[in-house]
């Protein structure tokens, strides 16, 4: 039998945690999403089980007590038996994002911080697909990784009390949307018509873990009509704005 | 119907919580104290899942246009029926028109007001527990209506229940985080010697502690959390994570609270003293 990859964990009495190598990495992040699916596929039937993929690590939260010692050892055949990631269906996603002063507040003083015009700010930002690394923190919120060395700013010093839903920020390595309004310290670039949590949806999050976002700048009038369209639930993510890797 | 005359200071329907969605950054949410709502909701025969009132501090009044039985449980609140005190851990028949009138919270911090067959509002993604923004509300407003079934007959098994003063427990029963090996001997020590004061910020996501433990430069990749989860900032403030917690995070997870100590601290007020107490791993 392989020694895996991972770490185990405990962590309390009702959850474990499988700790990768301690790096940002898309083959791990492969790792663990296709663990993950194999586990829910042929693991673990007791459908209490709730598991938490982000970054390097896997949480598996059963909400009664756990038997560290045989789980683990459970755990060390499954993986054992796992075939190894798999390409996952992993979707490609295109938001809109209005770049709009009003909507970016921060624009200006990021461009400059970057010594670069504002177009060029936008172009950069949209020039990448981020690789969606977790969603946690806010419902819907997404660690998106791969921000390149050329977008990178600290956060503000002091953070907004009152940060708008859908407001596109940039903070050192990361970039993001925050799904609902609160406060928040990054500096804020633009904003992003379609919600990204909808309760009313199953499932209420239409982005998972292992796709990637690009950004695509609209006007505003686009941006208005988006918003529209999304507050009449007359959108259809899927055929608008992904595609399946082909 | 469940009629709002006053909402209360901060009173929320809650049930044992949202599941399934975690990974989606959804928290689990439910009553924060669940052994009291669990008593509550036994005592009336309801289902586990049943949706009940958590009342904060001060309670609400409210009036019920159908007949029905309830059952209250948790922190003591002075709590009377049209005029007529009620005890708490006990069922009482409730008739149409009568109202219910909710004091302030002694000893502990939440009771829960149960009803039977419990409170029938929207269920979203499985769960009637308020959280906005999966749930439209946050909390009861005024002149609200929550509806529940009906109640004519109930012959209750249990009439009532020796009163449950295990939240005034200061000892919380704290299991290893999955960061606690990276503690100095001195962080170690400090937790488990420290007896801890909650301090003002203090709400259903999350709860801190007055007293600092030494700064750390300990930097992680962000990673789950739970409730009951007890993060420690680089300024070395402890932050413990309630219900409505958040899902995932980035400070050292240094210890996790057992279930039941979850329930003991839903149950401290601001000023309120804790210790953690060690189980083994």
């Amino acid at each position: 039998m392989n020694p895996p990859p991972f770490r185990i964990k405990a962590y309390g009495p009702e959850a474990i945690l499988l700790e990768w190598p301690e790096a940002v990495s898309e083959d791990i992040l492969t790792d663990i999403l296709s663990f993950s699916a194999y586990l829910r596929e042929h693991c673990l039937e007791d459908a209490a089980w709730e598991l938490v993929p982000i970054y390097h690590s896997l949480m598996l939260y059963k909400g009664s007590k756990i038997d560290l010692e045989s789980f683990s050892r459970s755990l060390r055949k499954w993986f054992d038996q796992y075939p190894g990631p798999s390409r996952r269906p992993f979707q490609e996603w295109e938001l809109p994002v209005c770049y709009d002063a009003e909507f970016g507040p921060d624009l200006e003083e990021v461009a400059e911080r970057l010594e670069i015009e504002t177009k060029e700010l936008v172009r950069r930002h949209c020039a990448q697909a981020y690789r969606v690394y977790g969603i946690g923190f806010l419902p819907g919120f997404l660690y998106l990784g791969g921000v390149p060395d050329n977008l990178q700013v600290p956060r503000k010093e002091t953070p907004r009390l009152k940060v708008a839903r859908g407001s596109v920020g940039l903070a050192s390595k990361q970039t993001g949307i925050y799904p609902q309004e609160s406060p928040g310290g990054w500096n804020l670039i633009g904003r992003c018509p379609i919600p990204l949590f909808d309760p009313t949806r199953e499932p209420p999050c239409f982005i998972a873990q292992g796709d990637t976002v690009r950004f695509r700048p609209v006007s505003k009038a686009e941006f208005d009509l988006h918003r529209i369209e999304a507050e009449v639930g007359v959108y259809d993510f899927k055929k608008k704005y992904g595609h399946a890797q082909g | 119907m469940l009629k709002v005359k006053k909402t209360g200071f901060y009173t929320t329907v809650q049930d044992r919580g949202r599941f399934g969605y975690r990974h989606l950054g959804v928290p689990v949410s439910g009553a924060c104290d669940q052994v009291a709502a669990g008593r509550a909701n036994s005592l009336l025969e309801n289902d586990p899942d049943a949706a009940l009132l958590e009342i904060t501090m001060q309670g609400p009044e409210l009036s019920f246009s159908e007949p029905t039985y309830i059952a209250l449980s948790g922190a003591q609140m002075e709590v009377t029926l049209d005029g007529e005190v009620l005890a708490m851990e006990q069922v009482h028949r409730v008739e149409a028109g009568s109202e219910l009138v909710c004091k302030r919270t002694q000893g502990g911090f939440r009771a829960y007001l149960a009803v039977k067959g419990g409170i029938l509002t929207e269920s979203v993604l499985g769960s009637r527990s308020y959280y906005p923004p999966v749930t439209p509300k946050r909390k009861l407003s005024l002149l609200m209506e929550l509806p529940y079934e009906p109640a004519e007959a109930f012959e209750p098994k249990i009439l009532k229940l020796s009163p449950s003063e295990f939240w005034k427990e200061e000892q919380l029963e704290a299991y290893p985080g999955p960061e606690y090996d990276l503690l100095s001997q001195k962080q170690r020590e400090m937790l488990f010697a420290t007896r801890f004061t909650l301090g003002k910020e203090h709400d259903r996501m999350a709860c801190q502690l007055q007293e600092h433990l030494p700064g750390h430069l300990i930097r992680m990749i962000t990673s789950a959390t739970l409730p009951g989860t007890v993060q420690l900032t680089p300024a070395g403030r402890l932050i413990i994570l309630l219900r409505d917690g958040q899902t995932t995070g980035g400070y050292p997870r240094v210890l996790q609270l057992a279930s039941r100590s979850v329930s003991v601290l839903a149950q401290k007020h601001s000023a309120d003293h804790v210790r953690f107490v060690s189980r083994a791993k």
